[in-house]
């Protein structure tokens, strides 16, 4: 591992792995696999339980704020792992200076995101800090809710099988494009807005007439292709993807062009990853693409028993290569 | 998007592939030299649309690849000056010098700073002006002229706190040095963004000195199958020659604006090639009419004299002498995350590419 | 070598253009061609414009593609 902390270490790709695992998990004698959501059992209640921490940079971006954000973000995490999110707790580090008015904007979000949600803000912290002891406002998140009977399968991929279908609820990208156009230091402008949104309702709507939902994932930061390299080890399945059919919208992908980013692996707030047994994955499409989040929802690979704990992608063009795993932040290149 | 999808058709892909196959009459060996190309290759899987028969070789195409050590040395000694802001593209970050690489020294504090383009460089010596702004200008012809023009403009404009360190490179005198070692290739893929600045003519040599061919290719699926037809054919109706298959960019004689611009600023120079090591007229250093804005010339910089790791074998590599798994240190001491020579680094880079494709 | 991409110009401005890839917008310095009218395209290259492309040619490239693949015979 690296002596000191950088930047690749946050993006949620190979390093964050290796940081994470091997520090973290290894001193905390953290249970495996890693989960979006930690399960426990007691009492007879299976309660999923997730934190996160919110620093984006711009903190208003097309589409949302650090507060909306942070909201979506704990909301999805819990309802991935197949939890109906009830409680929610929010504690903010702010830096000395920061406008009132904008912290009252930002609650404002959060209150509006918590009532569409249905979840409630019960409990939270804050704390100031001096001027440059934090890049404006921090935000950490925690949330917990119950797991039906039946459903604990569904954050450790234990039942996945050969043959799954793997199901994304749109168009990939559009957060990680909105927040960089949104910093201004880049030569270019686009009107993508961020998918930031809270998935539970949708996600229950499935979970609530399916029940072959084998594995579900929110692709946020490091993109579908994270996802899918920890779904490999996970499984210890293989996963072929059509890339033909991976949703990304036209600005996303003319960015993507210039810039030299890989689309699978930018952030996104407002897109699960649902894999599903085969027999149920047209029915599980038509209920995603009847909710307002999920009208673009595409059908876009699944689990083989071929090349085991590899991802291969069937590229447009006809031909077939593993997919990149993602390393550290991208950066535009020229070459 | 126009001009990209049109030229990414499956059914077209599909049916090139097949006339490949049905083309090969022994086995070719294909260098491409350009690091958008092996980018290409590797991101549409060209590889497995061609038959066994067809080797595609990775050279040295790209620039971040081909940046000597001494030159992150020097960056890096400036980054450690007061007052100056480092200003690269972002290629440029992860490359390893002697001892450190930009990534780490902005991690510790260092007034380092990606952009897109050399006009965004001068946006940052405009608006903060009691910063001296030093701009790395690295890539070969294509981007060159870019930099050209923004030096201009920091003349033009009376810019006293931006220069320019130059690694800028040329294409023709690094292919002719391939050839010349003996390194076995039938052909080459030619970069098709250096040919729509310089024209075809400039790979005129490998034909009429060589006798070597070469097709000047797009970086769409289509255009790279059709340019790997070609070289197919010129091999097997022994027809060397310089054909353009990027027609929609590039002409025999290319960008005269462009070239007027390049060399208004720069002039050839000798160059140090990671890997090669130096190339006489290879380089472009600023005329003397700009030391001005010449970064070594304007704040003098030593560094330590450096010899490169000796187990890397990028230079081989480089070289399409040997495939990255050939080297001691792939995958043990050389990753992307941590790496040690430059093919490793560029994600173009042949090590990377490598590592990417064969590492699950 | 290198990411250059096709980008339709939308409007000039002096010697800067607006282009757009699939709606993306990004500026682009026109010093290296000339001619350029809205509604043309050009490769974008590191903030500059480096070349137009020729449709005629681009048409042209893309008959010879489709004639390969109507043509079983080799």
């Amino acid at each position: 591992m690296s002596e000191i902390v950088t930047l690749n270490h946050g993006s949620g790709g190979k390093q964050s792995h290796e940081l994470i695992m091997n520090l973290f998990v290894k001193k905390f004698g953290m249970p495996l696999p890693l989960t979006d959501s930690a399960v426990f059992t007691e009492n007879g209640c299976t309660l999923a339980f997730t934190t996160d921490s919110y620093v984006v940079d711009p903190i208003f971006f097309p589409g949302g704020n650090i507060g909306k954000l942070a909201l979506c973000g704990t909301v999805n995490d819990l309802s991935v792992s197949g939890a109906v999110p009830k409680y929610i707790s929010a504690s903010f580090i702010i830096e000395e200076g920061f406008p009132v008015k904008d912290l009252e904007i930002i609650a404002g979000s959060m209150a509006e995101e918590a009532e569409g949600a249905g979840v409630k803000i019960v409990t939270g912290d804050t704390k100031v800090v001096g001027k440059g002891k934090c890049d404006k406002l921090f935000i950490t998140t925690a949330g917990t809710g119950f797991i039906k009977s039946g459903f604990e399968h569904i954050s450790t991929g234990k039942m996945i099988r050969s043959g799954d279908k793997l199901i994304v609820n749109g168009p990939l990208g559009d957060h990680a494009i909105a927040v960089l156009g949104a910093r201004n230091n880049m030569s270019f402008s686009s009107s993508v807005m961020s998918d930031c949104a809270s998935l539970n309702h949708m996600i229950q709507s499935v979970l609530s007439e399916c029940n072959l939902v084998h594995f579900m994932r929110d692709l946020t930061r490091g993109g579908l292709s994270s996802v899918l390299y920890e779904l490999s080890h996970l499984s210890g399945m293989g996963i072929s993807i059509d890339e033909t059919s991976v949703p990304v919208d036209d600005p996303v992908r003319g960015l993507c062009e210039v810039l030299g980013f890989d689309p699978f692996t930018l952030a996104n707030e407002g897109k699960v990853l649902i894999v599903a047994g085969s027999e149920e994955h047209e029915k599980i499409l038509n209920i995603l693409r009847s909710h307002p989040l999920g009208r673009k929802s595409a059908l876009i690979g699944e689990i083989s028993d071929v090349k085991k704990g590899n991802v291969i992608l069937n590229t447009f063009s006809g031909g077939q290569r593993i997919l990149d795993i993602p390393s550290g932040i991208q950066l535009p290149r020229i070459c | 998007m126009k001009y990209i999808e049109e030229y990414r058709e499956k059914s077209l892909i599909l049916k090139l592939s097949d006339h490949i196959k049905k083309s090969v009459k022994r086995n070719y060996s294909f260098m491409e030299v350009c690091g958008g190309h092996t980018s290409a290759i590797h991101r549409f899987g060209i590889p497995s649309l061609l038959p066994p028969e067809i080797k595609l070789i990775s050279g040295p195409g790209c620039p971040v690849c081909v940046t000597a050590t001494d030159f992150i040395d020097k960056a890096l000694a400036y980054s450690q000056m007061e007052n100056v802001t480092i200003v690269t593209f972002g290629d440029l970050i992860m490359v390893p010098g002697s001892s450190s690489s930009l990534e780490k020294e902005k991690t510790r504090g260092a007034d380092i700073r990606i952009v897109f383009s050399g006009l965004d460089a001068l946006n940052i010596a405009r608006t903060e002006p009691d910063k001296t702004v030093i701009f790395l200008g690295i890539g070969f012809e294509t981007t060159a002229p870019g930099t050209a023009v923004t030096v201009r403009t920091a003349r033009k404009e009376g810019f006293g706190n931006f220069l320019l360190l130059s690694a800028h490179k040329v294409m023709p005198p690094v292919m002719e040095a391939i050839v010349r070692e003996g390194i076995k290739i039938d052909g080459f893929i030619c970069p098709g963004h250096v040919a729509a600045i310089t024209g075809s003519h400039i790979f005129n040599f490998l034909p009429e000195k060589y006798r070597l061919g070469c097709v000047i290719a797009g970086f769409e699926p289509t255009d790279l199958l059709q340019s790997i037809l070609m070289l197919v054919r010129q091999v097997n109706t022994n027809s060397p020659d310089v054909e353009i298959q990027y027609s929609r960019a590039v002409t025999a004689n290319g960008n005269l604006v462009a070239q007027d611009q390049l060399y208004g600023v720069f002039e050839p120079c000798d160059a140090n090639w990671r890997g090669f090591g130096n190339i006489s007229d290879s380089g472009l250093r600023l005329k003397r009419e700009y030391d001005a804005f010449d970064a070594e010339k304007r704040i003098p910089v030593t560094i330590q004299q450096y010899r490169d790791n000796p187990s890397c074998i990028c230079g081989d590599v480089l070289r399409g002498l040997k495939i990255p798994g050939n080297c001691s240190l792939f995958r043990s001491s050389c990753t992307p995350e941590n790496p040690v020579g430059a093919c490793m680094v560029s994600s173009e880079g042949a090590c990377n590419s490598y590592f990417k494709y064969h590492s699950q | 070598m290198c990411l250059s991409v096709p980008a339709l110009v939308v409007a000039i401005d002096g010697q800067m253009a607006d282009v757009s890839v699939g709606g993306a917008m990004f500026k682009a310095g026109l010093h290296m061609v000339e001619n350029v009218r809205t509604g043309d395209y050009i490769l974008l290259h590191a903030g500059f414009a480096i070349q137009k492309i020729s449709e005629e040619e681009a048409l042209e490239t893309l008959n010879l593609l489709n004639e390969l693949k109507n043509f079983e015979n080799e």
